[in-house]
């Protein structure tokens, strides 16, 4: 492919981090800055290392944290499961043999690994971030090329630095305007994947631009790049700015003195060019959004909060509409239920979509003086293990314990059925994670993704609910 | 990784869009740390259903699974790759696949034909009215045959050639080893690692 002179910010990354240009016929070659690490994806990367006898290349380009599989209560016994136990002591074993940086549950630094890189100022722009983990697209909120790889990845990788790859072709997702009161970031992210569709994005880097992503946080852009993967996409990207270098700025890796002046410059040149064409565009009105909630079980299937189930008689498309009866059968809802009636079991604040320390705050700004309903549970995730001491030094835990919630360790929880934090079959959350695939939470166990505001508003009245209802 | 040329097995239709990964193999089957044994894990939430079509003889001896689009959303776990492997697919055909997916299952000798939904919808009811009828894969032709049912798919060049000849992507990577050192002498110094502080 010939490209142009002008570039965009994907482009512009990518073009930096090729060793060899592939001729045509093979990929490009393309080096990794920063790979992260975590117990699930590794032991049969680790294991194919050893047995063609190779090291890791760059131990000091690699970290690793234990965040699936830990329990969130009970961290100083051993891990009851001994599956679990064994695949985590099997990462402490990998690392020390290959000489790879861990922060093992308990430590000051554990958490989930999308939340440790960008605290450690280790995710900074202009990288290219790999990690056995398709929620890799968070560190794109830095201007950083980001993706999720399989476990043959991660072996290649940990071998050679480098990945083979195509270039991806590139989205702009435009959000002009201002986000309304109550709408967050989430919600931005759930309206854009109910615009696009799941398998919309396959094949590109979105970018997200406009006014209305300018003025989000890093850790608001965060959520937005994470659920990029739920379009489809390979990464999700926002051009650097002073609200990157500030979040930056004094992290324990972020560079100092000479160093930060000669990364700042460089990193100001990590911008779409005026010129440069993407393959696709989006555009959305900021002012238009409300408050989303996924109905379905995939995250495409979402509406805005003030909506009802909707019928499938009413989807044109045959593949949509049995995706749709199949969907409402599994989470035992019937059309035309408005979605404020639907009642919930259990809450679930966290994970490496909404597990930081801005989400911890607003859910707890919306609880305080409140309580969580009857016959409704929620767990209070961090995404770190510093997240979590934050939360503490602010007073956010008293607030979350007095309304009845419960306060627990960092990990990646609720997310996902592979520790002890599930749902019954059956049971139905409101949860701040990004998937509410069938049996994700837990078997039979029914999710609706939402906000964190959202959450907290739907744990005190034990409807999905919105802060306003709470008036 | 075994070279894949031509394959003839049971076709298996699976009428269902948005076949994520943690329904090929659900987050509890993730924990081991071998990269053998996950068919038990295989749509393990599904098969507790016996209407399910691997349930049923003699789908479940197949080996050529036929999706709806978008197979293999969601989480980049190889596993999804394995159990599908370990139970003895060799191919999925499906209009649409997730890109990670995708390079996963290349990777590991699993091939991820792309056909036109069209397609798809005739081999679903080739499958249907006759279970049982075997489906051949082509890879060299890159052609589906079934019956007298014959299409093209789609597998881009370099996986298939790759696919084909039963490469080590590693080993090819490492021929280009003096370029990469070249490429990491000339790194901004500024760029962090992670030894820590």
């Amino acid at each position: 492919m010939v490209r142009a002179m002008a570039k965009t910010l994907a482009e512009k990354v990518w073009d930096q981090h090729v060793v060899r240009r592939g001729d045509g016929a093979e990929p490009d070659l393309l080096y990794i800055d920063l790979h992260l690490i975590h117990e699930v994806t590794s032991p049969q990367a680790f294991d194919g290392l050893r047995l063609a006898g190779r090291p890791v290349r760059r131990p000091d380009l690699t970290i690793a944290t234990e965040d699936h599989n830990v329990p969130t209560t009970g961290i100083d016994l051993p891990i009851a499961d001994p599956v679990s136990r064994k695949q985590v002591e099997t990462l402490r074993r990998n690392c020390a043999e290959f000489g790879v940086r861990l922060h093992p549950m308990g430590d000051v630094e554990q958490g989930i690994v999308h939340v440790v890189g960008p605290q450690l100022g280790l995710t900074q722009p202009g990288m290219t971030v790999v990690c056995g983990d398709s929620h890799t697209s968070t560190h794109g909120a830095f201007g950083a090329l980001a993706f999720g790889i399989g476990t043959s990845e991660v072996e290649h990788v940990l071998a050679t630095q480098t990945l083979s790859l195509r270039p991806f072709k590139t989205m702009a997702i435009t959000v002009n305007g201002e986000l309304r009161h109550g709408v967050t970031a989430k919600d931005v992210i759930l309206a854009v994947i109910a615009r696009i569709g799941t398998g919309g994005g396959q094949g590109y880097v979105l970018e997200y631009r406009g006014s209305a992503i300018e003025a989000l946080s890093m850790e608001a852009r965060m959520t937005v790049c994470n659920m990029s993967i739920e379009a489809g996409a390979r990464a999700g990207m926002i051009a650097p700015d002073d609200t990157t270098f500030e979040y930056l700025k004094g992290r324990p890796h972020a560079p100092d003195g000479a160093d930060w002046d000669a990364a700042v410059a460089a990193w100001r040149e990590l911008r779409t060019d005026d010129d440069a064409v993407f393959d696709e565009e989006v555009v959305i009105d900021a002012d238009s959004l409300v408050p989303f909630v996924t109905w379905g079980t995939n995250p495409g299937q979402g509406l805005p909060l003030t909506a009802s189930v909707p019928d499938p008689a009413d989807i044109a498309d045959e593949n949509e509409r049995i995706a749709a009866e199949k969907a409402l059968t599994y989470m035992g809802l019937a059309p035309g239920t408005p979605l404020r009636d639907i009642h919930v079991d259990t809450v679930f604040l966290g994970s490496c979509t909404n597990g930081r320390i801005e989400d911890l705050r607003a859910a707890a700004a919306v609880i305080r003086g409140h309580h969580v309903a009857d016959n409704v549970r929620m767990l209070v995730v961090p995404g770190s293990m510093r997240v979590r001491a934050q939360a503490e030094s602010e007073g956010l835990d008293k607030v979350f314990l007095a309304a009845g919630a419960e306060w627990r360790q960092a990990g990646c929880s609720m997310c996902l059925g592979m520790n002890p934090d599930q749902l019954a079959p059956g049971e139905r959350s409101a949860s701040t994670s990004n998937r509410n695939f069938e049996g994700r939470q837990g078997k039979g166990g029914r999710t609706h993704l939402v906000s964190p505001l959202v959450a907290a508003a739907t744990a005190v009245r034990g409807t999905l609910s919105t802060p306003d209802d709470l008036n | 990784m075994e070279p894949f040329t031509t394959h003839t097995g049971v076709g298996v239709p699976l009428r269902r869009s948005n076949v994520d990964t943690d329904q090929i193999i659900p987050a509890v089957y993730l924990k081991r740390v071998t990269r053998t044994g996950f068919e038990d894990g295989l749509f393990a939430a599904w098969r507790g259903d016996e209407q399910f079509i691997l349930n049923q003889e003699p789908y479940r001896a197949g080996s050529v699974l036929v999706a709806g689009p978008d197979f293999g959303t969601g989480s980049s776990r190889e596993h999804a790759v394995w159990a599908l492997l370990n139970y003895g697919f060799r191919v999925v055909l499906s209009a649409r696949f997730a890109d990670i997916f995708r390079g996963n299952a290349g990777k590991q000798g699993l091939v991820a034909a792309q056909c036109e939904q069209s397609d798809i919808e005739l081999l679903w009811k080739i499958l249907e009215a006759e279970p049982g009828t075997e489906v051949t894969v082509d890879l060299i032709e890159k052609t589906v045959r079934a019956k007298d049912f014959t299409a093209p798919f789609f597998v881009d060049d370099y996986t298939r050639r790759r696919l084909l000849e039963g490469l080590d992507d590693i080993a090819l990577t490492l021929r280009h080893e003096a370029a990469v050192t070249e490429f990491e002498q000339a790194r901004p110094k500024w760029k962090p690692v992670t030894t820590p502080l």
